[in-house]
């Protein structure tokens, strides 16, 4: 296969020259997915930490639930948040299809089940160690949900990379609600797919190594602010 | 208190989100629901900046298979349609989801094939007789599936040849369901014949050992057709810049440009508004 020896050409020629095209799309690729993330992550971690702390019937169901929502279709969510946002749907008249914000829209409610599930089972274990002390110290639920979740703050950390991961790679949602419209809603994977339907499959190739050389850096760059953070505690 | 903190977070979140929102509508900007192949062959690339630079209108263009182009337009969320399947757009002027049908511009179908062409239909002219014989051969040919302009016209002429694919779909017959670029893929990946629009396959770039084995049939015109769609059913139309949009291309100056759109040295549409508007 030459394509991978020319799309790894490709990928780094397009870096070097920074592509005002490809900056454009990477920008608003991780613009979505960022505020996506933060969206999710406001919603899912306190119904995550609450859920992992308190006992109440028709928990594990909802757990399950929950667990089994992670594998949400990317496509199912576009095409019902198509439906919401569509001037013929329900919430027609906010005029936010093919926008950026019905694509954030879209992968908040693909990750916010992620990021809830997973953080649930952090602070579950974390609330083990901690359960008798807040009990003994009649700690208020909600002190007790703050609590927790900053202590298991780089746990978290983690959890929400998997969820900014999931958003960002997806391409099914994005495309259905964003339109991929060249300049407006274009971003790494429906360019992927474009360019993969127009048979330039080393373009393709190379943006999707650009896709994972980004994934690559914010994880990188999390690590350490992680590893930096863990040494000043400590100091 | 950290649980207020969230909640703040949250609300900060979201008026941002609505602000972003703010700013994508206040631009001056139009949404053509449009075909892939008009997308891929990278027509609009050179035909949109044209235009902006002219009326400094914004054209935004969903590039969907016909059928989903033409639901997405009935569903109010498009201000312009810019398909191929005239007896769909008819109808869909006819029910009263579009003001007028203008023709635009034409290209033509090809069928494509590998080089050994096990059903020998390379240089045969009739596409239905062609059908006929890589049926006759059960030589693979790969189908749209998807309801697009271009599956339809496919049917057509299967309906010509006096042959019902449908019932070898799955043994020689292989529905992809998806585009033309993603079709031509998977193609060119199993040796199987594609009937395709040319600009798409000009502009394709993963043709293998593929080669244009029929052409040049009437049969296999491709009409271009173009429509505001109605405010009357869609009060959220763009009825003014959207109307702006459709005289230029089918003025001298918009015919013109699409005329000019060359790939390789081809040209890839062939203006033809002044001929028969309906």
């Amino acid at each position: 296969m030459q394509d991978f020896g020319q799309a790894f050409s490709l990928a780094f020629h397009l870096l070097w020259t920074a592509d005002a095209d490809l900056m454009e799309i990477i920008g608003l690729s991780l613009r979505v997915s960022l505020i996506a993330m933060a969206v999710s992550c406001a919603i899912a971690l306190p119904i995550g930490a609450a859920l992992g702390m308190s006992r109440f019937r028709g928990r594990g169901a909802l757990i399950i639930l929950l667990n089994a929502m992670m594998g949400l279709p990317p496509v199912v969510v576009g095409l019902c948040v198509y439906l919401m946002l569509s001037r013929a749907g329900p919430f027609g008249w906010l005029g936010l299809l093919y926008t950026p914000t019905a694509m954030i829209i879209a992968q908040s409610i693909l990750i916010t089940p992620i990021i809830a599930a997973l953080s649930r089972q952090v602070i579950e274990d974390l609330h083990g160690e901690y359960a008798e002390q807040f009990r003994s110290m009649c700690v208020p639920v909600r002190t007790a949900i703050a609590t927790l979740l900053w202590d298991a703050r780089y746990s978290l950390l983690t959890v929400a990379l998997a969820g900014f991961g999931r958003a960002v790679a997806e391409v099914g949602a994005v495309i259905i609600v964003g339109g991929n419209i060249d300049h407006l809603t274009r971003v790494m994977t429906t360019a992927i797919a474009l360019e993969t339907s127009k048979g330039d499959l080393a373009l393709a190739l190379a943006l999707g190594m650009v896709l994972l050389l980004i994934a690559l850096v914010i994880n990188a760059g999390v690590m350490a602010l992680r590893m930096t953070a863990t040494r000043y505690s400590y100091a | 208190m950290k649980c207020v903190g969230f909640l703040k977070i949250g609300m900060v979140l979201a008026g941002g989100v609505w602000l972003m929102a703010g700013a994508a509508q206040a631009d001056q900007s139009i949404i053509v629901q449009s075909t892939t192949s008009t997308q891929n062959s990278g027509l609009y690339k050179h035909l949109l900046p044209i235009f902006k630079d002219k009326t400094g209108i914004q054209v935004n263009v969903v590039a969907v298979g016909t059928g989903q182009a033409i639901k997405n337009a009935r569903n109010c969320d498009g201000d312009v349609l810019l398909v191929h399947a005239k007896p769909a757009e008819e109808k869909f002027v006819e029910d009263g989801y579009g003001v007028k049908r203008s023709d635009l511009m034409y290209n033509d179908f090809i069928i494509v094939g590998p080089q050994s062409d096990p059903a020998k239909v390379a240089g045969m002219k009739s596409a239905p007789e062609a059908l006929k014989k890589i049926a006759g051969a059960e030589a693979n040919f790969a189908s749209r599936g998807d309801n697009s302009g271009t599956h339809k016209k496919e049917k057509r002429l299967w309906k010509a040849s006096g042959i019902d694919p449908a019932s070898a779909s799955g043994k020689w017959y292989r529905e992809t369901g998806s585009g033309m670029g993603a079709t031509l893929n998977t193609g060119v990946g199993m040796g199987a014949y594609v009937m395709t629009d040319r600009a798409t396959w000009i502009s394709f770039k993963n043709k293998g050992d593929f080669k244009i084995l029929v052409e040049g049939d009437d049969d296999l015109f491709n009409q271009y057709g173009i429509i505001l769609v109605n405010p009357k059913k869609c009060p959220n139309v763009k009825q003014a810049e959207g109307q702006k949009f459709i005289d230029w291309l089918v003025s001298k100056d918009g015919q013109k440009a699409i005329g000019d759109y060359k790939l390789g040295g081809k040209q890839l549409f062939f203006p033809n508004a002044d001929k028969g508007q309906s």
